[in-house]
């Protein structure tokens, strides 16, 4: 790549597949789901962490869905590595057999991030809308047997906000290396939920404070990230240290975008890996050009010195909750919209009934 | 925590040290990371081995560039290790 306005991304994000045996509703998957038969060949994935690695990319998630519902897992990520790349499988732990981990570690993958739901079984099957626990306990074991950098990542919400101290622990127990704990961001299904999952201000304060206390007890065994409930903060969160700016995902059917999120933005057409170069596509898509540099912003943003820090929050969020992309992220309390997330706090409330995510149109209640 | 100069650092067992012949510059690689290194942090973690102190390893360095960097090594140093990319012992 040329030297020129564009910086050199560093993260690709591959989400090779929608499929996924969990139906989780705070999934950041979008509504509109494709199916497996338009999935991108192994072929045509390697190609593209090719071109990433040409392109700068150094870290690279296989994710999904559930990754481990291809069959082509192993293969991509001994090609990662022959690249270079510093891979993180992003998985449920449901697939993760002894023998596919042996051929995954065989190739090259370094680290392994699954998900829990939930220290408590019952909460966890309930969220996961199937009984996968004990899959996810064996695949812990496996991760560590096979010595595997190992994260555990735990997506908070009103139902299992309140025992993030059991969930800390069950983390350490199992040999975590590192732990995430990231608040629910309100996109795609978990938007969808988003009156079911909203926590309380009390709920997320007493959670803030439990976290803090437990980062500094695990100090140098397993690190801690708390990934901050943003409705709850006073400015928005800085969208990858900006759009197009060294972060990009590639979707189950090779659409590009600059943001996991960004398919809510229906106002924009993302060229797919398929018609066009991973470079084309990072440096000329109108899709990545559209809210690089700060020429599209509004006021408040425009005259305002936090510009350089959030830029303006993220546009996915802003487009979903304003209908307008180049608004400010409603999240900021300079922002004339903030009224927005104001009433959806408010209006969370009473026991949660999920709609379950699926890739069909078929819709599920919770008890 | 302030550091001292006897302290041992080593890198954080998850990281690893690469030359990225994209960006003809050494990165520092861990968990979902990535840290850019110009000459002289390249040259300053490649001694981070968990065996040389700080002074130790300014005293490498010293060396090699003629003056005295005791002073940007700790500086340097410290830096990473509030992020826990470096331990020290």
């Amino acid at each position: 790549m040329t030297p020129g306005d564009t910086s050199y991304p560093t993260t690709l994000l591959a989400e090779l597949t929608y499929r996924c045996p969990l139906h989780c509703p705070y999934c950041s998957n979008p509504l509109r789901m494709t199916g497996a038969r338009d999935e991108m060949t192994t072929a045509e994935w390697k190609r593209v962490l090719s071109e990433a690695r040409d392109l700068g990319v150094l870290q690279l998630g296989l994710s999904g869905g559930e990754p481990l519902a291809r069959p082509d897992v192993e293969e991509l990520a001994a090609h990662a590595r022959s690249l270079g790349l510093y891979t993180t499988l992003v998985t449920s732990g449901v697939g993760f057999t002894r023998e596919r981990a042996r051929k995954l570690r065989d190739g090259g993958l370094e680290h392994v991030q699954i998900s829990l739901q939930d220290s408590d079984e019952k909460t966890a099957d309930l969220v996961a809308g199937i009984k996968v626990v004990g899959q996810k306990m064996a695949a812990a074991a496996i991760v560590r047997e096979l010595g595997f950098v190992f994260s555990v990542n735990v997506v908070l919400h009103r139902a299992n906000i309140d025992r993030v101290a059991e969930i800390i622990e069950l983390a350490a127990r199992l040999g975590a290396d590192r732990l995430e704990l990231a608040n629910t961001q309100y996109y795609g299904w978990a938007l969808e939920n988003r009156r079911a999952l909203m926590p309380t201000a009390e709920q997320v304060a007493a959670a803030a404070d439990v976290a803090e206390k437990a980062t500094l007890v695990h100090k140098g065994r397993m690190q801690i990230l708390y990934v901050l409930p943003d409705y709850y903060e006073s400015y928005p969160k800085p969208c990858y240290a900006g759009w197009g700016k060294h972060y990009l995902v590639v979707v189950p059917d090779g659409r590009t975008l600059p943001c996991h999120g960004a398919t809510q933005i229906t106002t924009l057409r993302f060229d797919s890996v398929r018609d066009r170069s991973l470079h084309w596509i990072w440096q000329q898509s109108p899709a990545f050009v559209a809210f690089r540099g700060d020429e599209w912003m509004q006021e408040p943003c425009r005259s305002c010195s936090r510009k350089a820090v959030d830029f303006g929050g993220c546009r996915c969020q802003a487009f979903a909750l304003t209908g307008d992309a180049t608004a400010t992220d409603p999240v900021c309390t300079l922002s004339p919209k903030r009224s927005i997330i104001d009433t959806a706090i408010r209006e969370a409330a009473g026991s949660p009934s999920y709609r379950y995510r699926y890739i069909s149109l078929q819709k599920a209640e919770a008890h | 925590m302030t550091i001292t100069t006897a302290a041992i650092p080593a890198l954080w067992r998850l990281a690893r040290i690469e030359f990225d012949p994209v960006r003809q510059q050494r990165v520092l690689l861990y968990p979902e990371g990535v840290v850019l290194l110009n000459d002289t942090g390249g040259a300053i973690l490649e001694l981070c081995d968990g065996q040389r102190s700080i002074a130790e390893i300014a005293s490498v360095l010293g060396e090699r560039y003629h003056c005295d960097v005791t002073a940007d090594v700790l500086e340097y140093l410290s830096q990473l290790i509030e992020r826990e990319l470096v331990r020290v012992h």
